[in-house]
């Protein structure tokens, strides 16, 4: 199938046309932004081996936010005609002059250059990087999807499987009344699928920005290896136990941590843990929002946020210290800090947060070598070192429904999912029935927590707002599970 | 404005280019919404979103594909690709798939509304927020905050079976959370309920649930939960407030009896259930107390509609009766798969996104009691209400639930405020140990129900009533 959904410059055209139909309806004073964002979604989607669902998109959204006189109101619409263009600016205009003042609002974002990115217009071959915009990614076809699908139930043999694999392609522009006009386009790639056998689930999961990257018959093989081996699981009695968690889990932690801990609006509003310059995490530890990409996480976002801010690295935790949270301009100037370029559609009221994140790999030379596991091993490779560390504790794939009981303690509880072993001297000595688990997360990875990091980060996706984590493997001192399948 | 014309032109290029069945959903929605916090305006802001979804079977495959764009061209193009998507799919086939008879022709419904919601005046409703937040502010609140939403939504829906059907479908709520903070840990009340009320309702809604009146209770019992016991640990017997039964029956009986989920379409995501279909009509799930009814026809409950997104019109049916296990929430195909000869619970939560299986209006039939009765009726217990965390794993069997607030009951009486209220159970086991239930019924709205890949998020409703139930594991901490 020929596809046109890749633009250039369509967005930017649009965005400067709603900003000079904001001056023509409202006047010079106006202070107004605009982000047009075109999105094409592609996903193919399997369940008992089968392809069941099959899917595609392709909307352009425009989101106007406009200041007049003291007062705020937003409107977006994706009826990008002439008439729907006008009609989003008169209802926003009539919004706004009905709406009460407006204290907090902090201005535009001035005329900023981009950070270097791979991600903008035709920075991607040129920019030396090798995660730079791929227009094949963009251009996947249902066919391209469906053959990696294919090849997932093969390498399952037989075993039942489900999952997906998915294109995106975003291409988007920002314009404000102050003269801020940027554009940047995304594409990604991902497939998450699982493979079962006798009530086990196995998990296989990937997001890069290249699908060339997604390899269908490895992740299959991988999830049937780890379905395979989680049979007969026995069941354990509650309580603290040393663990391992595979990259799969950990980007449930670095979510959590993102949403709740490193988000500029909870800070402001002291419902983060977070304390700037404070030692609240193992010396190991450092985490970094990247999201323009790096080697590590080869599949960039977009180089600017809905304010029109550029976006950049973000250093977090620095071996330990808490050095900074993501903040959009509202959320910066009530915390007395600068935009990190963090807004989104939802950001004023949900708060901005991390939404490229990585936990930094330690080092391989601090790795002992092991000889490669057989094709039946349930164990993550980069996991492998660290459950040889391990006297006794649990191995943990997947993290599941996990949900905050106190956001200020970051209390957590959730499930484990797709597949837990018990770990005795090094080795995984049984399958383990999924457990539930009652645990503070800033607590689990806290200093003297964190026993050991893997050597090599796994990018994975998001499994429902889109954002992306870069997880290696982690060792923990202690996790709290509070129940079994019993109760 | 009609559009049938442009969907029955989708259906027509996706039947030309293969398909044996088509079907198109056309939608124009407009939305609204303003958050107020510590007494001033956060953010207002409106949408509009238009555009196609057309939904094409070739042989055994589904494709869907949607855009836009309401013209007759891109109709037709868009019901093309739904078919080439289709012939995609069948490079990974699976068996032959019928689709079960609708019964639905051509029908028109809008829900029941009194005051149109995006008639009532942003100063009439900024001022309900702004007053709403500060006075639970002036009451001692760290951090108060309101929301209302309301979506309004008209869709024109053609299939080849001959479907030629119209809605219009208006949506509203709002709600207030009053939040305190202590050393080291925050505790939050909220009115009327975690997220607020919502319903297919008319602005009559938001008047009804009094924000303002209520906000200064919020504030106070907020600030005494910081200094409140802990809910203790253990087993005891725990009475549920109606708004955390909703939200219990919505986890773990609404997703459980979801007809995809039982058939492993959801497996590696949402998850699959703990029923089994040859147990449909024999298995326990609960006590003789537990009667579960699906009800899209329920007047002005947050999952009500006249025809679900396949045409099948609104149906009421059982789904747990006295205890026993006997209906599912099904599509037409999960029906004819599962050799069921009912559909009716399938719905997008937009243009943009494919039709599946999703709760309406899943609630739990009222009691012969009274909170006060069970109250007075219980020795020593806890009482819980209003949810704050919610967890289940993916067969929808183990849960875990975190309330605002909590009582202590001795001798029949409500005692001491209890902070961090916890329970947790299997799901079962939970319901068969129902032994009291009010007849105090709400249908609580639910408009934040996550499910499918891409992500959808309904709007479901639970008609539930306070309930005791017995042998409870309580005050589970990290």
């Amino acid at each position: 199938m020929s596809l046109d959904i890749v633009r250039t410059g369509a967005e930017l055209e649009l965005a400067a046309r709603v900003v000079e139909l904001v001056r023509s309806v409202a006047g010079p004073s106006a202070e107004a932004e605009v982000m047009v964002q075109h999105d094409a979604e592609a996903l193919t989607r399997f369940a008992n081996s089968m392809i069941h669902q099959n899917v595609a998109d392709a909307v352009t959204t425009v989101r106007l936010r406009l200041h007049l006189d003291g007062r705020t109101a937003s409107g977006s619409t994706t009826v990008v005609g002439a008439d729907g263009l006008r009609g989003l600016v008169e209802r926003t205009v009539a919004a706004v002059r009905l709406s009460p003042p407006d204290a907090t609002w902090t201005g535009l974002t001035p005329p900023t250059p981009l950070h270097h990115s791979a991600g903008y217009h035709g920075s991607g071959p040129q920019s030396g990087l090798d995660f730079g915009f791929d227009e094949a990614t963009a251009r996947a076809t249902p066919a391209e999807r469906a053959s990696r699908v294919r090849d997932f139930v093969r390498a399952a043999e037989g075993l039942e499987t489900a999952g997906y694999c998915r294109t995106t392609y975003c291409s988007a522009a920002f314009a404000n009344s102050a003269g801020q006009a940027v554009e940047g386009r995304t594409a990604e790639a991902a497939m998450d699928g699982i493979a079962r056998v006798n009530g086990s689930d196995g998990v296989a999961r990937r997001a890069s920005g290249r699908i060339t990257d997604l390899d269908g018959a490895a992740l299959g093989a991988r999830a049937a290896a780890k379905a395979r081996a989680g049979q007969s699981p026995i069941e354990l009695a509650p309580g603290r136990y040393e663990v391992v968690l595979e990259p799969e889990a950990v980007a449930d932690v670095l979510d959590n941590l993102a949403l709740f801990g490193f988000n500029g609006k909870a800070y402001a509003q002291k419902q983060s843990f977070a304390e700037l310059g404070a030692d609240q995490f193992d010396p190991s530890v450092t985490l970094v929002d990247e999201p323009l990409g790096s080697r590590a996480e080869p599949a960039p976002g977009l180089p600017f946020d809905d304010e029109g801010t550029p976006r950049e690295s973000l250093v977090l935790v620095r071996d330990g210290v808490t050095r900074a949270v993501t903040h959009d301009r509202t959320s910066a100037a009530e915390a007395g800090a600068t935009s990190t370029g963090h807004a989104s559609p939802a950001s004023r009221s949900w708060g901005p947060y991390p939404t490229h994140m990585r936990l930094e790999a330690s080092p391989a030379a601090t790795e002992p070598t092991l000889p490669p596991a057989g094709p039946s091993s349930p164990t993550a490779e980069s996991a492998r070192p660290l459950v040889a560390r391990m006297e006794r504790g649990l191995l943990i794939t997947d993290f599941w429904y996990t949900r905050v009981l106190d956001p200020k303690t970051l209390v957590i509880t959730g499930l484990t999912r797709n597949g837990v072993w018990l770990v005795e001297d090094g080795e995984v000595t049984a399958a383990v029935g999924n457990m539930r688990f009652t645990q503070s997360y800033a607590q689990a990875l806290g200093p003297g927590q964190v026993l050991g990091i893997g050597s090599e980060s796994v990018l994975l996706p998001d499994r429902w707002t889109g954002t992306r984590y870069a997880a290696p493997a982690l060792h923990l001192a202690s996790w709290n599970l509070t129940g079994n399948a019993s109760g | 404005m009609s559009h049938f014309d442009e969907a029955y032109s989708a259906v027509q290029a996706a039947l030309d280019a293969g398909a044996r069945y088509a079907d198109c959903r056309i939608m124009v929605r407009r939305t609204e919404s303003m958050t107020a916090r510590d007494g001033d305006v956060e953010e207002l802001g409106s949408g509009e979103s238009a555009g196609l979804g057309v939904r094409a079977l070739v042989g055994s495959s589904w494709g869907f594909y949607a855009v836009p764009d309401l013209s007759d061209s891109a109709a037709r193009a868009a019901g093309r690709r739904a078919a080439q998507i289709a012939q995609a799919s069948a490079t990974v086939p699976g068996p032959p798939i019928d689709l079960v008879p609708t019964g639905a022709g051509e029908a028109s419904w809008a829900s029941a509304c009194e005051v149109d919601p995006l008639s009532v005046s942003l100063s009439t409703k900024g001022d309900l927020l702004v007053g709403a937040t500060a006075a639970a502010k002036a009451a001692g609140a760290d951090l108060a905050e309101g929301i209302y939403q309301i979506w309004d939504t008209r869709k024109w829906f053609v299939s080849s079976d001959g479907h030629r059907i119209d809605q219009h479908t208006r949506e509203c709520g709002a709600g207030l959370t009053a939040s305190a903070y202590g050393d080291g840990e925050i505790q939050r009340r909220s009115w009327p309920s975690h997220r607020g009320q919502y319903g297919t309702s008319g602005w009559e809604l938001v008047d009804s649930l009094d924000l303002i009146a209520n906000a200064p209770r919020m504030a106070e019992e907020a600030r005494a939960l910081l200094t409140a016991p802990l809910c203790p640990s253990g087993e005891t017997t725990l009475v549920l407030g109606g708004e955390q039964l909703a939200l219990q029956i919505h986890e773990s009986v609404g997703h459980a009896i979801e007809l995809d989920r039982i058939l492993g379409w959801e497996a590696a995501f949402a998850g699959t259930s703990w029923l089994d279909l040859e147990k449909l009509g024999s298995l326990r799930y609960g006590s003789e107390l537990m009667n579960i009814t699906i009800d899209p026809g329920l007047p002005g409950a947050l999952g009500s509609f006249g025809y679900d997104d396949e045409g099948t019109p609104a149906t009421r049916r059982d789904a747990v009766r006295d205890g026993i296990w006997v209906g599912v929430l099904a599509g037409r195909d999960s029906a004819a798969v599962a050799g069921l000869d009912y559909a009716g619970s399938v719905r997008s939560d937009g243009w943009a996104r494919l039709p599946m299986v999703r709760m309406t209006n899943v609630g739990l039939e009222p009691g012969p009691h009274t909170l006060d009765e069970i109250i007075a009726n219980t020795e020593d217990g806890v009482f819980m209400d209003i949810n704050r965390s919610w967890s289940i794993d993916d067969r929808r069997l183990n849960f875990q639930f975190g309330c605002e607030i909590g009582y202590e009951i001795k001798n029949g009486k409500l005692g001491r405020m209890l902070r961090n209220p916890t329970y947790t159970g299997i799901g079962p086991k939970f319901w068969q140990s129902m032994d009291m239930l009010s007849s105090e019924s709400v249908a609580w709205g639910t408009p934040n129900c996550g499910k499918g890949q891409p992500g959808q998020v309904g709007h479901t409703g639970h008609p539930a009533a306070p309930a005791r139930f017995t042998n409870v594991r309580v005050g589970v901490r990290g």
